[in-house]
């Protein structure tokens, strides 16, 4: 399939997902996350919201609109129940991601995943890349190469990671203080509130700001990147996205490993609605921080 | 003498007294006829007209009469008024509380202006006037005592024990709060108070406040300080237990300042009473500081203190600060370097990527319109 035949090539990348209702037979789908890996950044993605909505009241305390949602939820044991819940949730789903990226190094040895293009792990070439794309929004050098996961995908997976043993170990050490405390001093808790605090409102400033643009919003994924819910691209986003991985794949002969058929229509609507709502409650939520963060 | 001469100046002299005699009652009573009934069943009702009306010596009197003195009875009331801050009143302040004389009920009769239960609302007839307590610079303390628990006791509940103005502020020699003698004057007032709530007055008497008071101490709270004077609510109410932080914090702004940092205070500011107000940990009437033994703070109590909320405390537990400052870098050291941290942290993750962001969005809309450019001419991409 050459560049000039696809009709694709006339939009602008990143709209493949749009498919077009006359589309060609012959755009090809690839399986960029697996089933697995979407439920994790879905249900990530309800508890994140979940924590952020009942844990910024508390951050902003002092807001008229903080106590009205207090009031409103039935006081502040609704918002802890919820906040409680939903951070158990979170901790369940890191835990699997640990335990299955553990798993699969020790059992299966897919040394893969700490070290290489397919891991998460930063290298050389994520530095070199970071330099390059700099250069690139200043017009001084090409657009880099990126692999499967470009500089970006990495800080925010690890932002994530860390965010979550960080916010997470600190919650648990205030919700069992007492616990805790046999081992850790208790003006550590203090610290533990401090810590839990504002990693967290870096977290939401993070999410809803930096993530949603670097993954969604930026121009040639405006208005969503849709991989991370129905797990397909086509071959053209594989090509400019990650040209990397595309020649590596094809060089190997692997690419055909990971065609898939085009995403059930179902599928991309519930993808539309459930990012669209996501993002759009983001906003909403970091549009009070910011204005609570000024008045406080 | 000649008892003839004897008799006639007995009878002469008779008949002069006779001639000079008040009238009896009935005699009054033939023009005063609306004020029988009720005044046989007041409390005056044994004695007759000329007992009070003393300056009526004949019948008919003159269409003026010099004004009735209550105090030929009821002298020290009458002192005492005269010395007090209703001195100025009028000519008779008797009646402005007492009512009509001819009327006037034992003051045990439900139905007396002074029977507890009515008293209140006796002061406020002046008390209760907005205009009044404008032009006397006064608060409107009826409708302050009324929503009290107090007023709420003594008049809803029939609860006669309860304190009514005068429980406080006497009856007739009601002095200026300024007054040292005065009964709410704020040397005075834990006495005053503690005429009813005789442990607490003895609680705060031993606690650090009522210390301080007792050496004269114009800084330490009475009683009202903290409980207001006249709108005194349940401290078991959620309304006054969610106000405690900032009661105490009128005078300890440090520490209201420090707790506003805290677990406990931010969940209370959302409206969560089972937190820890300022009382949960460092008690009421006989709060006392950390370094008497006795104190609910005092180290060796701490566990006890924290216990009443959170099972299984222990020493680690008990270190935790409830009022740790993380900008004084001497006294958390730990806390203000990881104050510090985080700050630089947020700023620098979402300061570097915010230009990141900033610079992406304009190369990215540069290449679209680029894109787009071609599109139309039809050079197809890239």
């Amino acid at each position: 399939m050459t560049e000039e035949k696809t009709p694709s090539a006339t939009l602008p990348v990143g709209t493949a997902n749009a498919v077009p209702r006359e589309k060609p037979a012959d755009i090809r789908f690839y399986t960029r996350f697996s089933v697995p890996q979407r439920y994790l950044h879905g249900v990530l993605a309800i508890t994140f919201l979940g924590l952020a909505l009942t844990g910024l009241p508390l951050r902003f305390s002092n807001t008229r609109l903080a106590l009205a949602f207090a009031h409103a939820v039935g006081g502040f044991g609704t918002i802890l129940f919820f906040h409680l819940l939903n951070a158990v949730i979170m901790t369940v789903v890191f835990l699997i991601h640990v335990g299955n990226i553990a798993y699969r190094v020790v059992a299966h040895k897919e040394y893969g995943l700490v070290w290489g293009p397919n891991s998460m792990v930063p290298r050389l070439k994520d530095i070199q890349d970071f330099y390059g794309n700099l250069r690139w929004f200043l017009s001084l050098g090409p657009k880099p190469k990126f692999d499967r996961y470009a500089y970006w995908d990495k800080f925010d997976y690890w932002a994530v990671f860390w965010g979550m043993a960080i916010i997470g170990f600190s919650g648990y050490a205030m919700w069992f203080a007492p616990f805790f405390a046999r081992f850790i001093p208790g003006s550590w808790l203090n610290i533990a509130l401090l810590i839990h605090g504002e990693e967290a409102l870096l977290a939401v400033g993070f999410i809803f700001t930096i993530h949603f643009f670097n993954t969604h919003l930026r121009p040639g994924n405006f208005p969503m990147d849709m991989v991370i819910f129905n797990g397909k691209l086509t071959e053209e986003e594989l090509k400019h996205k990650h040209p990397e991985e595309y020649k590596r794949l094809v060089e190997s002969g692997e690419l055909e490993k990971f065609r898939a058929q085009e995403p059930a229509s179902w599928l991309r609507n519930f993808g539309w609605i459930f990012g669209t709502s996501v993002i759009l409650a983001g906003f909403v939520l970091i549009g009070l921080t910011i204005v609570a963060f000024i008045k406080d | 003498m000649n008892w003839r001469v004897a008799a006639l100046t007995m009878l002469a002299f008779t008949f002069h007294v006779f001639a000079d005699n008040p009238p009896k009652s009935a005699e009054c009573l033939t023009c005063h006829d609306d004020k029988a009934s009720p005044f046989q069943s007041s409390v005056h009702g044994s004695l007759s007209c000329n007992d009070c009306h003393t300056t009526i010596k004949s019948y008919p009197h003159p269409s003026t009469v010099a004004a009735v003195k209550c105090e030929g009875c009821h002298s020290d009331p009458v002192t005492g008024v005269h010395e007090s801050v209703h001195a100025k009143v009028s000519e008779q302040p008797c009646k402005g509380c007492h009512g009509d004389p001819h009327t006037i009920l034992p003051s045990k009769d439900p139905k007396s202006a002074t029977y507890p239960s009515n008293l209140p609302r006796t002061c406020g007839a002046c008390h209760g006037d907005p205009k009044f307590a404008k032009a006397h610079n006064l608060s409107n303390v009826y409708a302050q005592y009324m929503d009290s628990i107090h007023g709420f006791a003594l008049t809803r509940d029939g609860l006669l024990v309860a304190a009514s103005c005068s429980s406080c502020h006497g009856s007739h020699k009601i002095l200026s709060k300024t007054d040292p003698n005065s009964r709410t004057n704020r040397l005075n007032i834990a006495a005053t108070c503690g005429s009813c709530h005789a442990g607490a007055e003895r609680a705060y008497l031993d606690g650090i406040h009522g210390q301080r008071m007792q050496t004269g101490d114009t800084r330490a709270p009475v009683c009202t300080n903290c409980h207001t004077a006249h709108q005194v609510t349940s401290p078991e109410s959620a309304a006054w237990q969610m106000k405690t932080a900032a009661t105490c914090g009128a005078c300890h702004q440090e520490n209201y300042k420090t707790y506003h940092d805290t677990f406990h205070a931010q969940v209370s500011a959302l409206g969560y009473v089972e937190t820890a107000h300022c009382w949960d940990c460092h008690g009421f009437h006989n709060i006392l500081p950390a370094t008497d033994a006795r104190s609910s703070i005092a180290p060796a109590n701490l566990q006890k203190t924290c216990g009443k909320c959170h099972s299984g405390v222990n020493a680690g537990f008990v270190s935790y600060q409830p009022h740790a400052d993380k900008h004084k870098r001497e006294a958390n050291p730990a806390l203000w370097a990881t104050g510090i941290f985080m700050n630089l942290l947020l700023a620098g993750v979402l300061g570097f990527f915010a230009l990141h962001t900033l610079l992406w969005l304009y190369r990215g809309l540069k290449e679209s319109a680029a894109h787009s450019g071609r599109t139309q001419r039809g050079e197809g991409l890239q």
